[in-house]
C-alpha cells in the first residue's frame, strides 16, 4: 500500500476510490440523475440484458457519465427484449426496445448526453414503472 | 508572590495566590470544620481528596458548593462559609456519614481522640433520619500484632492511603471495592499482615476516627503487674518522655522523664529502667560493626558492605526485608535498643537479681506500633519465651495512667534504677531523625582518631529535611552521612545507593517522619506539625542538659562489657545483641 | 477489477451481529459465487443503520430497498429474486405500521424521515474496515484542509464558530475546551477519546466506533494539531470487542497509509493514537476519571480545577472528548462553521444522537437537528408506543437525567431546555415510559445503578444514594412516610449541591423529576397504593368466580400453595400465603384472576 503523503496524494487517492462508492452515493440522492432501470426478467436475461445492463455500467464509465444503473423485472414488452427504461432528471422516463451494446452506446452518446431522440423507443401507455414489482 | 483579595463572610482577606479558602478563612479566625482534610505540613503535603464534602462554602456565581479545602481563592471571589444552604448540606452530609457509621462511640478505642464524634459534638447531630432501615457497610475485622483495623468505622478520608503510599510508598493501603462498600485496605482485602505493611502506623497516627488503632496490651500489662510471682521491668523509649505530657495538657515538647519515671513506679512496676541504656549499648555494638566495615574499606577490601545502614528501626527492618531482600547483607546487624534491652534484662539483670528467665516480664514503652511486632518475632525469644514480652505505646501509658488515677503533672521527678537506668545524651537523641547517626559519629570519632571529641553537637547532621547529607572529618579521612527519615526517603535513598548514585559509609533510617518523635504510637498530632518540631527540640535539649553525651562513657556501660559481654563485637555480643535478616518479599505478595 | 452493479449493505454492528448477520453475509457470499455473481454483487458488511429494533438489516443499493429481520436462509430468496430477477422480497420489507403497508424505499420511512446524519454519516453505508471507502466519501480530506488552509487557531476558530458542544452529557463548548488545551505550553500533550459509554441503553458511541472508526481518528488528528499533541489515546470499554477490533484495524491501515505517524500528509505534524481498556466503570466516562483510569490508578475523579486542559493524564495538558464530539469535527471543517450552525437551535447547534429504548415501536439509534421536540422523536420516528398505550414519560439522559412528561413533550431538545425542564442531555439515552410505569420504581430503578456505579470517594453519593434508594424502596413495599418525601428532597438536592463529580451531582435526577412531576405518585404510595399497579406491596390477585371454570391449572403452579378449591369449583387465593409472583394469572386460560 502506498503512502499518502501529501494532500494531493490523498486527493488522487479518492478519485481513484469514489467510483467504488458512486453506486451508493448516487442511489443516496437518485433524482439528481439519470437512472437507467434494465428488465432483468427470464425473458430480458435470454434476450441478452445482462450485455445490456454491463455495456451501460462500462460505458458511463469510460464516457463519466454519472448514471443509476439498476435492474427491474418484466416490463411486459417481452416481444421487445431487452429493454431498459431511462429516466433523464426533470424528465418523463422512456423506454427503450430491442437493445445489444452498441444501442446502448447510441443511448447514450445521443440521448443521455444530448437529449436527442433515437430509434426504438416503445411508446409508453403508463406513468411510472415503479411500482410494478412490490 | 501575587496577592489575591477576596469576601469571606462579607470580611475582605488578602491572601497570596495558591491559598485555599478554607487556608484563607482560618486567617480570619473563621474555622470551616473538616473530616478528611488534614494538613501535613511537617511533610510538605496536604492530605485534600475532597471527599467528605464536610468543608463546603458557597462561592457566588458557582452552581454547586465548593470543598474549601481543594477550592483556590480567586480575585474578587465572595465566599459563604456559614448560609442557611451550606448550614444545611453540611449537616446533611454529616448525618450521611454517621448513619453508616457505628455507634460505639462509649466503648470506642479512639472516644475523645475522634474526628468525627468531635464534629458531631460541633453540628450538635442529634438524630439521624432513617437509621431504622439503613444498612451499615460492614466488613470483616483484622488484627495484625501492631494494628487492628475496624472498617466499619471507616470514614473514605484517605489519610492513611496518603500516608502509606505517598509519604511511605509502603502501598499496604489503598481504597477498594466501589459505592457504599468501597473502604481503604489491603489488595484484595488481604490481612495487614500479609501485605507489604511494616506496621510503622503512620496509618494510625492519621485516622480520624477508630477505623485503624494499635493493638492494646495494657490488660496483659495489668495482669503481669498483678502477679506476684512476676519481676515486671519497664523500658521506656527517648522519644516518649518527649511526648507524653502532652496527653496530660501539658505543653507539646515539655519534657517529663521525672514524672514517667515516677508514675511507672506508682504503677507498680519493679524496676523501671530506660531504653536509653539500651540505645547506649546499641551505638557500642553499631558503631563498632561501622569502624570494622570502614577499616576494611580503607585497607582495600572490595567485599565490604558499605554504606552501612542504621537497624533500630524495626518498621523500617520490615520495609528493607520486604522491598530490598537482594540488600540484607547492608544494614548493620545490631538488633534494635529494645530488644537489646531485652535480651540484656533476661540474661544479664535475670542472672543478678536471681530472678528466672520466665518469671522475668519485659515491658517497653514505645513511641512506636512496629515494636508490638518486633518483640514478637521468633528470633528474639528462647524457647518461646520472648526478650520483650510486650510493648505499650506512649498513648496506652498514658490511659492506664489516667485510669490508674494518678495525677501526672503533680508527680515528682524521680530517677530511672540502675544498673539499666543510665544513660548519655547520645542515647537520647535517638529519638529524633538524625540522632543515631551523630551518637554513633560521637563515638565512632573518638574510637577512630583515638582523640578526644572538641565538638559534641554535629547540628550539620540535625534537621527535619527528608534526605539530609553530611561529611564528618574523622581526622584526615572524611566520612559521609547520609539521613532519611520516612520509608518514601528511604525509598528513594535504597534506589540511588542500587543504582550506585551515593558515596555514602554511613547512613540512618527511621521510618516515620521525624524519627520517633512522629511514631505511630504517640500522642495524636491531629496534623499540627508544630507539635512534631516541638518534640524535637525537647530532644536535643535533654541531650544539652546530660552530663555525658558519649555512649562510651556511659560507666555502667563499661561495667556491662566488664562483667559480662567482654567487647563489643564479642561472640556473647553477637549470640545476644545481634541478628539477621529474611527476604519477606515473596511472605508478603502470596 | 469486478464491476458491480448492485450493492448489499449488510448491518455488521453488534446487535444485528447478535441475531446472526455475520452468517448472513457468509450465505449471501456463496450463493453469489453459485450464481456466478460475485464481480456483480458486492456484499458490504456496514456499521449500524440504527434501525436495531428490526435488525438484522439488509439495504440494496442501488434502489434503496431495505430489508429488515433478515435471516441467514433468506440469503437465496434474496439473491434469486432481487439481483437476478430484479423482484423485491416483499416479504422482507419494513411495514409500516400506522399505515399497513410495505415501504421499499428506507427514504419513505417515517423512522429516517426526519433524521439528519452527521455523527452517524457514514455509519450503515461505508465498510468500515476498509479506510479506502472512507477516503472515497472525503474521509481525511477535512485533515488536508486543515494543515493546508488553516493554522491551529484558524481551525479552532472553526470549531468555536461551529457551535459543537460536547456531547458526552455536559455540553462544554468543543472550540473552547480545544483553546484551552492549546493554551498551556508543555512538550507533551495529549488528545484523548472518551469511548466509555455507560449510560445503560445509549450506544451511539459504539455504533460510530463500530461504523465509521476512521472519522474519530481523523478528528484526532486535527485536534491533535489544534492544541500541539503528538498522542492520541483511546479509552475504551473492554466490553466493545467489535469496536476495539475495528478501531485497531482503522489505526493500522491509517498509520500503513501514512495517515498517522510523522508528517502527516507532508506536514510538520506528527500524531499516532494508542487504544486504553476500560473495565466498565460507569464513574470512568467524568474526565478525570478517566485519566486517572488510564494511569493505572483507581478510577475515580479528582476535584476540578485543574482542568485535564491544564494537567490531565500524566499532569500534561490533555484534551477530553466523546466519541460523538470528535465524529462530528470533520465534517464541520469540510463544510464549514456556517453550514453547522445552520441547524440546531440558538444555543445547542448541529444534531444530536438519541438512543431509543423502552416501551416505543421503533427502538434503535436515530440521529436528529438539535430543536426536535420529543414528540417527533417519539411518536414520528419511534414511531410510538408500543401495543397502542399511552405515553406517561421518557427518561434522557441516562441515571443522571430526569423524567419528562406529556407537557414537555413539545419544547424543542436542546441542552438548556433540558436541563430547565429539570433533566439532561446526558450522552442521548431515552427511555420511554408508558401508563404501565410506576415512577417510583422507575427512580429506584436508576438510583440502584448510580448505587452500584458510584465510586465512593464522596460521601454525599458513596452514602447519600444509597439512603435515598433505601426510602425509595420502602415506598414501594408500603412502609412509606409523608416524611420520607421530605428526606429524598433534602437529600436529592444536598447531593446535588455537594457531590464530588458529575455522577453524583446528577444522581438524585431520576428521583427529583419524578417527585416534581410525579408528586402524586409519591403520595400515593404512602398512602397504600400504586397507581400504575406495578408494587406489589399494594396488589391483590383475586379469582373472578364467575370466570374461573376448575380446571385447576393454577393451583398445579402456584409455587406456595395458596391456591385452593374443588376440581371444576371457583377456586379462591389465600392472600396470606401468596407471594405475589402472577405465574397463576399467566397460566389462566379463562382471564380469570385479575389485579386488584
Amino acid at each position: 500500500m502506498a503512502k499518502v503523503k501529501s494532500l494531493e496524494d490523498l486527493k488522487k487517492l479518492k478519485t481513484q476510490l469514489e467510483n467504488n462508492l458512486n453506486l451508493r452515493e448516487k442511489s443516496d440522492n437518485p433524482d439528481g440523475y439519470v437512472q437507467v432501470k434494465v428488465a432483468m426478467a427470464t425473458c430480458g436475461i435470454a434476450a441478452g440484458a445482462r450485455d445490456v445492463m454491463n455495456r451501460f455500467i462500462e460505458k458511463a464509465n469510460e464516457e463519466k457519465v454519472d448514471l443509476i444503473v439498476t435492474q427491474t423485472g418484466c416490463m411486459g414488452y417481452c416481444y421487445a427484449e431487452p429493454t431498459a427504461e431511462v429516466k433523464l432528471p426533470g424528465k418523463d422516463p422512456i423506454v427503450f426496445g430491442y437493445l445489444n451494446p452498441q444501442k446502448v452506446d447510441e443511448i447514450i452518446d445521443k440521448y443521455i448526453k444530448n437529449g436527442e431522440l433515437i430509434e426504438g423507443i416503445i411508446p409508453v401507455n403508463y406513468q411510472t414503472i415503479d411500482k410494478d414489482n412490490i | 508572590m501575587e496577592k489575591i483579595k477576596l469576601t469571606i463572610d462579607k470580611r475582605t482577606v488578602e491572601v497570596e495566590k495558591g491559598t485555599t479558602v478554607y487556608q484563607a478563612a482560618k486567617q480570619i479566625g473563621v474555622n470551616i470544620p473538616v473530616l478528611c482534610y488534614m494538613n501535613l505540613g511537617h511533610l510538605g503535603i496536604e492530605n485534600r481528596p475532597g471527599g467528605c464534602r464536610v468543608c463546603v462554602v458557597e462561592v457566588e456565581g458557582r452552581k454547586n458548593l465548593a470543598p474549601s479545602c481543594s477550592t483556590l481563592c480567586t480575585e474578587g471571589m465572595v465566599v459563604k462559609t456559614n448560609s442557611p444552604r451550606v448550614l444545611n448540606a453540611r449537616k446533611t452530609v454529616l448525618e450521611l456519614i454517621l448513619s453508616d457509621h457505628p455507634k460505639d462511640c462509649l466503648v470506642c478505642a479512639k472516644s475523645g481522640n475522634c474526628e468525627l464524634q468531635e464534629l458531631a459534638i460541633k453540628l450538635g447531630i442529634r438524630e439521624i433520619p432513617g437509621e431504622k432501615y439503613s444498612e451499615m457497610s460492614t466488613y470483616r475485622p483484622d488484627t495484625s500484632p501492631s494494628i487492628i483495623r475496624d472498617l466499619d468505622k471507616c470514614v473514605m478520608c484517605r489519610r492513611c492511603e496518603t500516608m502509606c503510599n505517598k509519604v511511605q510508598t509502603v502501598g499496604a493501603l489503598n481504597a477498594i471495592n466501589r459505592g457504599f462498600m468501597a473502604v481503604v485496605a489491603p489488595a484484595f482485602e488481604r490481612n495487614l499482615e500479609n501485605s507489604p505493611c511494616t506496621f510503622c502506623g503512620q496509618c494510625v497516627a492519621v485516622c480520624p476516627t477508630g477505623a485503624l488503632t494499635e493493638v492494646n496490651h495494657t490488660n496483659q500489662l495489668i495482669r503481669a503487674l498483678a502477679d506476684p510471682t512476676k519481676t515486671v521491668v519497664v523500658q521506656t523509649a527517648p522519644a516518649v518522655r518527649a511526648a507524653l505530657g502532652e496527653e496530660f495538657g501539658m505543653e507539646p515538647g515539655t519534657l517529663v522523664t521525672g514524672k514517667m519515671a515516677a508514675a511507672l513506679r506508682t504503677l507498680g512496676f519493679d524496676y523501671v529502667f530506660d531504653t536509653d541504656f539500651a540505645a547506649d549499648l546499641t551505638i557500642m555494638e553499631e558503631g563498632t560493626e561501622l569502624l570494622n566495615r570502614i577499616g576494611k574499606f580503607l585497607e582495600g577490601d572490595k567485599d565490604v558492605k558499605l554504606p552501612i545502614l542504621t537497624s533500630c528501626c524495626p518498621a523500617w527492618v520490615n520495609f528493607f526485608e520486604c522491598n530490598y531482600p537482594d540488600m540484607l547483607d547492608v544494614p548493620s546487624t545490631a538488633r534494635s535498643p529494645q530488644q537489646m534491652f531485652g535480651s540484656v534484662a533476661k540474661a544479664y539483670l535475670a542472672d543478678k537479681l536471681g530472678v528466672k528467665r520466665e518469671d522475668m516480664v519485659v515491658v517497653s514503652i514505645m513511641p512506636c506500633l512496629a515494636k508490638k511486632y518486633e518483640c514478637q518475632r521468633d528470633e528474639f525469644k528462647i524457647d518461646g519465651n520472648p526478650d520483650v514480652d510486650f510493648s505499650i505505646s506512649t498513648r496506652e501509658l498514658a490511659a492506664l495512667i489516667k485510669g490508674a488515677n494518678i495525677s501526672f503533672t503533680s508527680l515528682p521527678d524521680e530517677d530511672f534504677d540502675n544498673p539499666l537506668g543510665e544513660s548519655t545524651g547520645a542515647a537520647v537523641i535517638f529519638g529524633a531523625t538524625g540522632g543515631v547517626i551523630e551518637a554513633a559519629v560521637r563515638t565512632a570519632y573518638e574510637v577512630f582518631t583515638k582523640k578526644k571529641l572538641d565538638r559534641v553537637d554535629f547540628t550539620e547532621l540535625r534537621g527535619l529535611e527528608g534526605i539530609r547529607s553530611a561529611s564528618i572529618d574523622f581526622n584526615g579521612t572524611t566520612i559521609n552521612i547520609g539521613i532519611a527519615h520516612g520509608l518514601g526517603n528511604a525509598r528513594k535513598l535504597l534506589d540511588g545507593i542500587r543504582a550506585g548514585m551515593y558515596n555514602f559509609h554511613a547512613i540512618e533510617i527511621m521510618a516515620c517522619p521525624g524519627g520517633c518523635i512522629g511514631g505511630g504510637g504517640q500522642p495524636y498530632h491531629h496534623g499540627n506539625s508544630e507539635i512534631i518540631k516541638a518534640r524535637h527540640q525537647a530532644i536535643y535539649r535533654e541531650d544539652a542538659e546530660k552530663p555525658i553525651r558519649k555512649s562510651h562513657e556511659n560507666p555502667y556501660i563499661v561495667k556491662l562489657y566488664e562483667e559480662f559481654l567482654g567487647s563489643p563485637m564479642s561472640e556473647k555480643a553477637h549470640h545476644l545483641l545481634h541478628t539477621h535478616y529474611f527476604d519477606k518479599s515473596k511472605q508478603k505478595q502470596d | 477489477m469486478a464491476q458491480y452493479k448492485m450493492h448489499l449493505l449488510v448491518c455488521g454492528g453488534t446487535g444485528c451481529r447478535a441475531s446472526e448477520s455475520t452468517k448472513l453475509v457468509e450465505n449471501l457470499q456463496t450463493v453469489l459465487r453459485t450464481n456466478g455473481l460475485d464481480n456483480e454483487v458486492q456484499v458490504v458488511t456496514t456499521g449500524c443503520f440504527g434501525f436495531c429494533e428490526k435488525g438484522p438489516i439488509v439495504k440494496v443499493m442501488p434502489d434503496n430497498t431495505f430489508y429488515v429481520e433478515v435471516k441467514p436462509k433468506d440469503a437465496e430468496e434474496i439473491i434469486n429474486e432481487h439481483a437476478i430477477k430484479g423482484r423485491k422480497v416483499s416479504r422482507l420489507l419494513y411495514v409500516d405500521p400506522k399505515k399497513e403497508e410495505a415501504v421499499s424505499d428506507s427514504k419513505h420511512m417515517g423512522f429516517y424521515q426526519k433524521q439528519i446524519r452527521i455523527a452517524l454519516r457514514n455509519c450503515g453505508f461505508i465498510n468500515p474496515e476498509n479506510i479506502d471507502e472512507y477516503i472515497a466519501r472525503d474521509g481525511y480530506a477535512a485533515l488536508g484542509k486543515a494543515l493546508t488552509e488553516y493554522s491551529p487557531e484558524q481551525t479552532i476558530d472553526v470549531i468555536k464558530k461551529s457551535g459543537l458542544r460536547g456531547r458526552g452529557g455536559a455540553g462544554f463548548p468543543t472550540g473552547l475546551k480545544w483553546e484551552f488545551a492549546s493554551k498551556y505550553k508543555d512538550n507533551e500533550k495529549y488528545v484523548v477519546c472518551n469511548a466509555d459509554e455507560g449510560d445503560p441503553g445509549a450506544f451511539m458511541d459504539r455504533s460510530i466506533l463500530e461504523g465509521d472508526p476512521h472519522s474519530i481518528l481523523e478528528a484526532m488528528i486535527i485536534c491533535g494539531y489544534c492544541i500541539g499533541a503528538r498522542n492520541g489515546l483511546i479509552y475504551i470499554r473492554a466490553e466493545y470487542p467489535l469496536a476495539i477490533q475495528r478501531l485497531k484495524i482503522a489505526i493500522n491501515q491509517a498509520r500503513e497509509y501514512g495517515l498517522l505517524g510523522e508528517n502527516i500528509l507532508g506536514s510538520s505534524l506528527s500524531f499516532d493514537i494508542e487504544i486504553r481498556y476500560g473495565a466498565g466503570a460507569f464513574v470512568c466516562g467524568e474526565e478525570t476519571a478517566l485519566i486517572h483510569s488510564m494511569e493505572g490508578e483507581r478510577g475515580e475523579p479528582t476535584v476540578k480545577p485543574p482542568f485535564p486542559a491544564e494537567a490531565g493524564y500524566l499532569g500534561k495538558p490533555t484534551n477530553v472528548n466523546n466519541v460523538e464530539t470528535y465524529a462530528s469535527v470533520p465534517v464541520i471543517i469540510l463544510k464549514g462553521a456556517d453550514w453547522f450552525s445552520s441547524i440546531g437551535t440558538e444555543k445547542s447547534k448541529g444534531t444530536k444522537v438519541f438512543a431509543l429504548a423502552g416501551k416505543i415501536n421503533n427502538v434503535g439509534l436515530i440521529e436528529v437537528p438539535m430543536g426536535t421536540t420529543l414528540r417527533e422523536v417519539i411518536f414520528e420516528i419511534g414511531g410510538g408506543i408500543k401495543n397502542g398505550k399511552a405515553f406517561k414519560a421518557v427518561q434522557t439522559g441516562g441515571p443522571s437525567g430526569g423524567c419528562l412528561t406529556e407537557k414537555h413533550l413539545d419544547i424543542p431538545i436542546d441542552f438548556e431546555n433540558l436541563v430547565a425542564s429539570g433533566s439532561m442531555m446526558g450522552s442521548g439515552g431515552m427511555i420511554v415510559m408508558d401508563e404501565d410505569d410506576c415512577m417510583v420504581s422507575v427512580a429506584k430503578f436508576y438510583l440502584e445503578f448510580t448505587v452500584e456505579e458510584s465510586c465512593g470517594k464522596c460521601a454525599p453519593c458513596r452514602v447519600g444514594n444509597k439512603r435515598m434508594q433505601e426510602i425509595l424502596d420502602q415506598l414501594t413495599k408500603g412502609n412509606g412516610t409523608s416524611e420520607m418525601i421530605d428526606q429524598l428532597y433534602n437529600l436529592g438536592s444536598v447531593i446535588k449541591d455537594t457531590a464530588l463529580c458529575g455522577l453524583g451531582q446528577t444522581s438524585p435526577n431520576p428521583v427529583l423529576s419524578t417527585l416534581q412531576n410525579f408528586h402524586n405518585e409519591y403520595v400515593a404510595h404512602v398512602e397504600g397504593r400504586c397507581p400504575a399497579g406495578q408494587c406489589r406491596a399494594f396488589i391483590q390477585f383475586l379469582i373472578i368466580a364467575k370466570k374461573c371454570t376448575g380446571c385447576t391449572a393454577c393451583t398445579r403452579v402456584c409455587p406456595t400453595g395458596a391456591i385452593t378449591g374443588e376440581r371444576k369449583q371457583p377456586h379462591t387465593i389465600d392472600q396470606l400465603a401468596c407471594i405475589k409472583c402472577g405465574v397463576c394469572q399467566r397460566k389462566c386460560k379463562f382471564n380469570a384472576i385479575e389485579v386488584m
